[in-house]
């Protein structure tokens, strides 16, 4: 394997509080303090010069379809849609056709990551059979065929009794449950954030309160069983607030929160774009800039896209009847960017901290750093570069963004897995 | 001022002066339906299509009805026996009616945005008849247009507007009609139907009948739909009654010149009481009339006629 050397870039690794100008050295796939001489003279040089170096990002929260829906994504191309993203490592949801929820899916799918992959994707287990909310999946038997995380994903476990026995049990092999937090009963036929643009355009709304009420009884739950629950995409402010609360009671909560709820309200609605139409949805400002406030005190723990990629047939009909969901893994980076580190004052360490170092840890995964020993998996990219986004020229099979044809800033250049480049423009 | 506007899919997106556009032309209208020869020729060879996704009977009819008398061609689309039972999308349905030569498109649709997101795929104009619980603006228009027959100028009259509002596409293309027109607008029914979220758009709510029909000049009455009974909105159709019911007594609380709307189907008993529905304050039928004239202005000015001119030529 080659050896690489990444030269004068600016070089940033939350995890070992470094930020400064220098070099990296990649010997087999593994980060190194140096190379000899001879190996310099041998090794791959990247001119860094105005580049950002980090740790390979990282998404505990990703939608790849595969098996089932690979009209949409595939593992191939949502690794690839990863790789053009600065990310090294993606956690992939287990609503898959069929579900995830026994150890031949997911032996399949680790197959199809072995086969296909470009950067290190994992796979996450049900919670219940068919995401049924009825009764527990065989949690133990997809720890052991590679689950990082058990989750019901959208179908958000509505039994608290069953949700009690999911941690309980999940608890015992040390794996996390990710839970998306909707109370069904309030949300049915719901669309968009309850809200006064719903009633104004007629359609149904997703109060707030829905999320709240999950919230409050995950935290009750890791409370009373000690376990580590996870919850994905927080989108209220008031949900904010219930995490500060049970973080500072010393409760086993973390929290995610997604680029497009840091960077959009309910008021991009306002014409019916389903691109804008998402489960839990957009919603007003005040939410936005309690989950902005949530990433700045460390109530929210990281940065997640739920890259959800749906065909154009499913996202152009009736607003109603589209598909909920958006892709994110190209775009997260400059949106970040623009969101925290432009408009919010985030120092930049920060925001890549909240991409890379933090979400790691939440799955305890071996990534996240540029330490020596760790594997090379390295994000070079522009802070400042200008470009406009193409979504039908992406990565990812699907187009449904709404940031297409937007230009951002902040542009991958390079994204390195185990030493190789897997992306590169 | 000429008219510009192609499509007609919310009263949101019209002007006041617009308005007055569409109420001058729909009362030249209404002068020719009280002829013997009831027809102008304004839109022969042009085939209007009624694209309705969802029942209707008034509305249906009142457009047919207006369109035969600009001596359009009607097809009217039939949800139950379509492809649309087949699995075809909206964009493709459209978009053979329009390979089909029509020449306007009427659409009732579910789905609220349905309207706005066919303008956006076709050339041809798009008419909303109803999408959801967000608009229906001929509604709109023709309810304010038999106010001001009424009343005369509505700004600063109190309208009342009583009953299922959440889910009423007719309560929201009224809601900017009247406040675009300068009434006071209060909206009444339970807590659960009449959410506060609608001062936003510039009206009063309220769930106390008494102090919101006192001296209120109209009260519009919307349809409390059985559908929603067993769902958690409210209790009963009986409790509904007995606390928002319009009968006798509590229209006594009216402006004594006020005027009694309900934009249909009633339910007989439920939202209002027989004896006032068919009463001398009652505007019910003179609002499904003025549907024909208003929807005539309609059709006729987003099919590229200016306000005047071919009116009188018709005259």
């Amino acid at each position: 394997m080659p050896t690489l050397w990444i030269r004068r870039a600016h070089v940033i690794d939350p995890a070992a509080r470094r930020s400064a100008p220098g070099d990296l050295f990649v010997r087999d796939g593994k980060l190194v303090a140096s190379l000899t001489p001879a190996e310099k003279r041998r090794a791959r040089k990247f001119d860094g010069t105005g580049l950002v170096a980090c740790p390979g990002l990282v998404d505990i929260h990703v939608h790849f379809r595969e098996p089932g829906q690979t009209q949409k994504e595939t593992i191939a191309t949502g690794s690839r849609a990863a790789a053009a993203g600065g990310f090294t490592t993606v956690v992939c949801m287990p609503n898959t056709l069929p579900p995830a929820d026994n150890a031949g899916t997911i032996q399949f799918i680790m197959d199809a990551i072995r086969r296909d992959a470009v950067v290190k994707v994992l796979p996450t287990g049900c919670i219940t059979i068919g995401q049924k909310g009825e009764s527990l999946a065989p949690i133990g038997s997809l720890k052991r065929a590679g689950v990082v995380a058990i989750t019901d994903d959208g179908d958000c476990v509505q039994s608290n009794e069953l949700m009690r026995r999911a941690v309980e049990y999940a608890r015992m092999f040390g794996l996390p449950v990710m839970d998306h937090c909707q109370d069904r009963s309030m949300t049915v036929g719901a669309v968009m954030n309850e809200g006064v643009i719903s009633t104004r355009l007629g359609l149904k709304g997703w109060p707030h309160a829905a999320e709240d009420l999950i919230v409050s009884r995950d935290i009750i739950l890791a409370g009373c069983t000690g376990a580590h629950i996870h919850l994905q995409h927080i989108s209220s402010r008031n949900s904010v607030e219930l995490v500060r609360r049970a973080k500072a009671a010393g409760i086993r909560i973390t929290a995610e929160a997604t680029p497009h709820h840091l960077a959009l309200t309910e008021e991009a609605l306002a014409t019916y774009d389903t691109n804008y139409k998402m489960n839990p949805p957009l919603r007003t400002e005040v939410d936005r800039q309690a989950i902005i406030a949530g990433l700045r005190d460390g109530t929210l723990d990281c940065v997640a896209t739920d890259h959800a990629p749906h065909t154009p047939d499913e996202k152009d009909r009736e607003f109603d009847f589209a598909a909920n969901g958006i892709l994110g893994l190209e775009t997260a980076l400059p949106v970040v960017l623009d969101v925290l580190c432009r408009q919010s004052r985030f120092k930049l360490e920060r925001v890549i901290d909240l991409m890379t170092r933090k979400p790691a840890g939440i799955l305890g995964l071996p990534a996240g750093t540029l330490q020596s020993g760790a594997a090379a998996d390295i994000c070079l990219f522009d802070p400042k570069e200008a470009w406009r986004y193409d979504a039908r020229a992406g990565a990812s099979k699907s187009s449904n963004s709404p940031w297409h044809g937007r230009t951002l800033c902040g542009r991958v250049r390079a994204t390195i897995v185990d030493g190789r480049f897997v992306f590169e423009q | 001022m000429s008219w510009t506007r192609k499509h007609l899919l919310t009263i949101e997106d019209l002007t006041l002066a617009e308005i007055e556009q569409l109420h001058a032309t729909s009362a030249a209208f209404k002068k020719i339906l009280g002829r013997n020869v009831k027809k102008v020729p304004a839109l022969r060879g042009k085939t209007i299509v009624n694209l309705f996704l969802e029942p209707s009977t008034r509305t249906r009819m009142a457009f047919e009805m207006a369109a035969k008398r600009l001596s359009a061609d009607v097809i009217a689309f039939d949800a139950a026996s379509s492809s649309t039972q087949k699995g075809e999308t909206l964009r493709d349905t459209a978009q053979n009616i329009q390979a089909l030569d029509a020449d306007m498109i009427v659409i009732r649709h579910a789905a609220s945005g349905s309207p706005l997101y066919l303008s956006k795929i076709l050339d041809i104009p798009v008419i909303n008849a109803g999408d959801g619980a967000h608009e229906h603006p001929t509604q709109g228009l023709l309810d304010t247009f038999t106010m001001c027959e009424r009343l005369g100028s509505l700004k600063g009259r109190k309208v009342v507007i009583l009953g299922d509002i959440l889910f009423s596409r007719v309560a929201r293309s009224n809601i900017h009609a009247l406040t675009k027109m300068g009434a006071a607008v209060t909206l009444v029914g339970p807590a659960t139907l009449v959410p506060s979220w609608f001062t936003s758009m510039g009206v009063e709510v309220s769930h106390d009948l008494k102090s919101a029909l006192a001296d209120a000049e109209v009260v519009m009455l919307l349809r409390i739909q059985h559908e929603r009974q067993g769902e958690s909105h409210f209790p009963s159709l009986g409790e509904y009654t007995s606390m928002f019911g319009l009968n006798k007594t509590r229209a006594s609380w009216l402006n004594p010149r006020a005027i009694i709307m309900h934009p249909g189907p009633i339910n007989r008993g439920v939202e209002i009481d027989s004896e006032l529905a068919d009463g001398d304050r009652s505007v019910i039928l003179e609002q499904v009339t003025n549907g024909i004239a208003v929807r005539m202005a309609v059709l006729y000015l987003c099919a590229g006629f200016q306000p005047e001119p071919m009116i009188s030529s018709t005259r």
